[in-house]
């Protein structure tokens, strides 16, 4: 063996010019254009949005001043005033948000920090099962679960459709998600700092608490985020069970119609195109996206203000 | 030890075995650890020194399946005991790790912290001070004590563990290898820092490094798997650090200590 190569390297001459590799060229240009698809399809569904909300921008009878200061929303009888919409959604988020993280942090840590590994790997896979439930089902769950609950415990200012029951259902539904990447990012807290932590004396939950979840603030952020835009975005269970209609209101137990069950509703119609009520929605759709875009960057800010390194 | 007096122990381990599931990684182990005094375990990779020295503090614990048998005494009280609460067990007996651990806090974060958390109710600018100088640290940190304890280098951020490990007025130190991560230097100025500690803390430490050993302690416990095959790590010698480098009993010990093995 040693011989041989010996004798290779003396018979391979030196050469030490550039030389064509397909192979690998192929394969930078394979992952290139995958990546570049992703953004190219985002860039063009903001066109797509952008082009439309432009002609609705464009109509003599809409302002901005109509748009952002009104509030009734109507574009058939040239109601423009977007904040309805906007109300209803910011109020179910809030109240999924509400629910959901609190809860999820709390079964992340149990799972990461309390919890024998072969309870987690029992207990995972089963939360993950939330995360499988069609979004059509908890809407159904929570007009004629949640709902009548309210009901019973509220009285009968608990109207049929409410953001209160959509959101709290819209709640459970994002729970998994945040429990889930939570605990991924508790998990991953190095074990040096929890020993570190014991070594001083600290109990498991003065450990858990002050030590391995500020830790882990960032990777919690990266959920939160992922679940507000999954709240905002949700447009099943609020087309059921929140309410068809503007609402402009931030009472929980009213019926409100979000954004995204607005366009769930309208666009299920029959509607022609370039009539105001169709570039409407792209009015709407595109105010999603800066609803969605500023939340993420508040989100985005208060983490970066408490969060605590650890390389 | 044939002093006119009795030396003071500060831990002394009887009959210990630490198992994990079935298998006694560490056997049979009789120790006294005297007060204020430095005492080094030494030994081959794998033979349990970490192991034992964690069983100081019952940070095996945290080790699922691991037991021991036998006794840890802390004046008298075994930390093995039913009644006993590890987390009573870890405020008085610190311990320093291998890889410097601080917490992703500001330095001054990372001693009041752990004094907080033990109920701390003094004057804590004055306590950071105190445990800062008392590592060696102050001078170079005074003025950035609200810096993330990560802007330090290696070594001063193992000074800073051991700023906070002093700020709750443990009675022993355990320091697991604790400048095996760090430069020559740093090495250097924490091995100093143990000769001041010992003034104050009786200090246990294990390392890999035997002229290490050989300068910052008092007594050594070299430690050596069992004969048997059992892959069992145990105490197989332990005196003053003068003797186990000198003039050693055991032929494995004056093997290891010389370099003919390990």
């Amino acid at each position: 063996m040693k011989a041989t190569l010996m004798e290779n390297k003396n018979f391979r001459p030196l050469e030490l010019k550039k030389k064509l590799r397909l192979g690998e060229t192929m394969i930078q240009t394979l992952l290139f254009l995958a990546g570049f698809l992703s953004i190219f399809i985002t860039l063009a569904i903001v066109y797509e949005l952008g082009k439309e909300a432009w002609l609705f921008f464009g109509d003599p009878d809409v302002t901005f001043a109509k748009f952002f200061g009104t509030t009734e929303w109507s574009p058939g009888i040239g109601k423009f005033g977007i904040w309805p919409l906007v109300t209803s959604t910011l109020t179910t988020s809030f109240i999924a948000i509400c629910v959901s993280l609190p809860l999820g942090l709390a079964a992340a840590l149990f799972l990461s920090e309390y919890a024998s590994p072969k309870a987690r790997s029992t207990l995972k896979p089963i939360l993950e099962i939330l995360a499988g439930i069609p979004t059509v089902v908890y809407g159904y769950f929570a007009l004629l679960f949640m709902t009548p609950l309210l009901q019973r415990i509220f009285g009968e200012g608990v109207q049929v459709y409410n953001m209160a029951s959509a959101g709290i259902v819209m709640g459970i539904m994002i729970l998994p998600l945040i429990s889930s990447m939570s605990e991924d990012a508790l998990s991953a807290v190095p074990r040096a700092l929890r020993e570190g932590a014991y070594a001083m004396g600290a109990t498991k939950f003065e450990t858990s608490i002050q030590v391995v979840l500020p830790a882990a603030l960032s990777g919690i952020g990266a959920a939160l985020i992922i679940g507000i835009s999954r709240a905002v975005g949700e447009t099943m269970i609020v087309a059921v069970a929140a309410g068809a209609g503007p609402n402009f209101t931030f009472n929980p137990f009213q019926a409100a119609e979000t954004m995204t069950g607005h366009i769930a509703r309208i666009s299920g119609g029959d509607l022609s195109y370039n009539t105001i009520d169709y570039t409407s929605l792209f009015a709407i759709a595109l105010m999603l996206f800066l609803v969605t875009l500023v939340l993420n960057l508040i989100s985005q800010g208060i983490i970066n203000r408490f969060r605590q390194r650890y390389e | 030890m044939k002093n006119n007096q009795t030396p003071e122990i500060a831990i002394e381990t009887k009959n210990l075995f630490i198992f994990y599931g079935s298998f006694a990684a560490v056997s049979e182990v009789n120790l006294k650890i005297e007060k204020q005094k430095v005492t080094a375990i030494i030994g081959p990779s794998g033979c349990g020194k970490s192991t034992l020295l964690r069983a100081f503090n019952r940070m095996n614990d945290f080790v699922p399946s691991s037991y021991v048998t036998g006794e840890v005494l802390l004046s008298g009280q075994n930390l093995y005991g039913s009644n006993i609460d590890p987390v009573e067990v870890r405020r008085r007996i610190g311990m320093v790790f291998q890889k410097p651990n601080p917490f992703p806090k500001s330095i001054y974060e990372n001693i009041a912290w752990g004094a907080r958390i033990n109920g701390f109710k003094g004057n804590m600018d004055e306590l950071v001070e105190q445990s800062l100088r008392g590592a060696a640290l102050w001078e170079e940190v005074k003025d950035q004590l609200q810096k993330s304890a990560y802007e330090l280098s290696g070594g001063q951020q193992q000074r800073l563990c051991i700023a906070r490990t002093i700020a709750i007025q443990p009675d022993i130190i355990l320091m697991d290898e604790p400048a095996s991560a760090l430069d020559p230097i740093s090495t250097l100025r924490i091995e100093e820092l143990m000769q001041e500690l010992k003034k104050n803390y009786t200090i246990i430490i294990v390392t890999h490094n035997m002229q290490q050993a050989a300068r910052v302690s008092d007594y050594t416990a070299m430690m050596m798997l069992e004969k048997d095959g059992s892959r069992s790590g145990t105490v197989i010698e332990f005196s003053e650090t003068k003797k186990i480098f000198t003039n050693p009993k055991d032929k494995r010990t004056e093997d290891y200590v010389t370099g003919r093995f390990g």
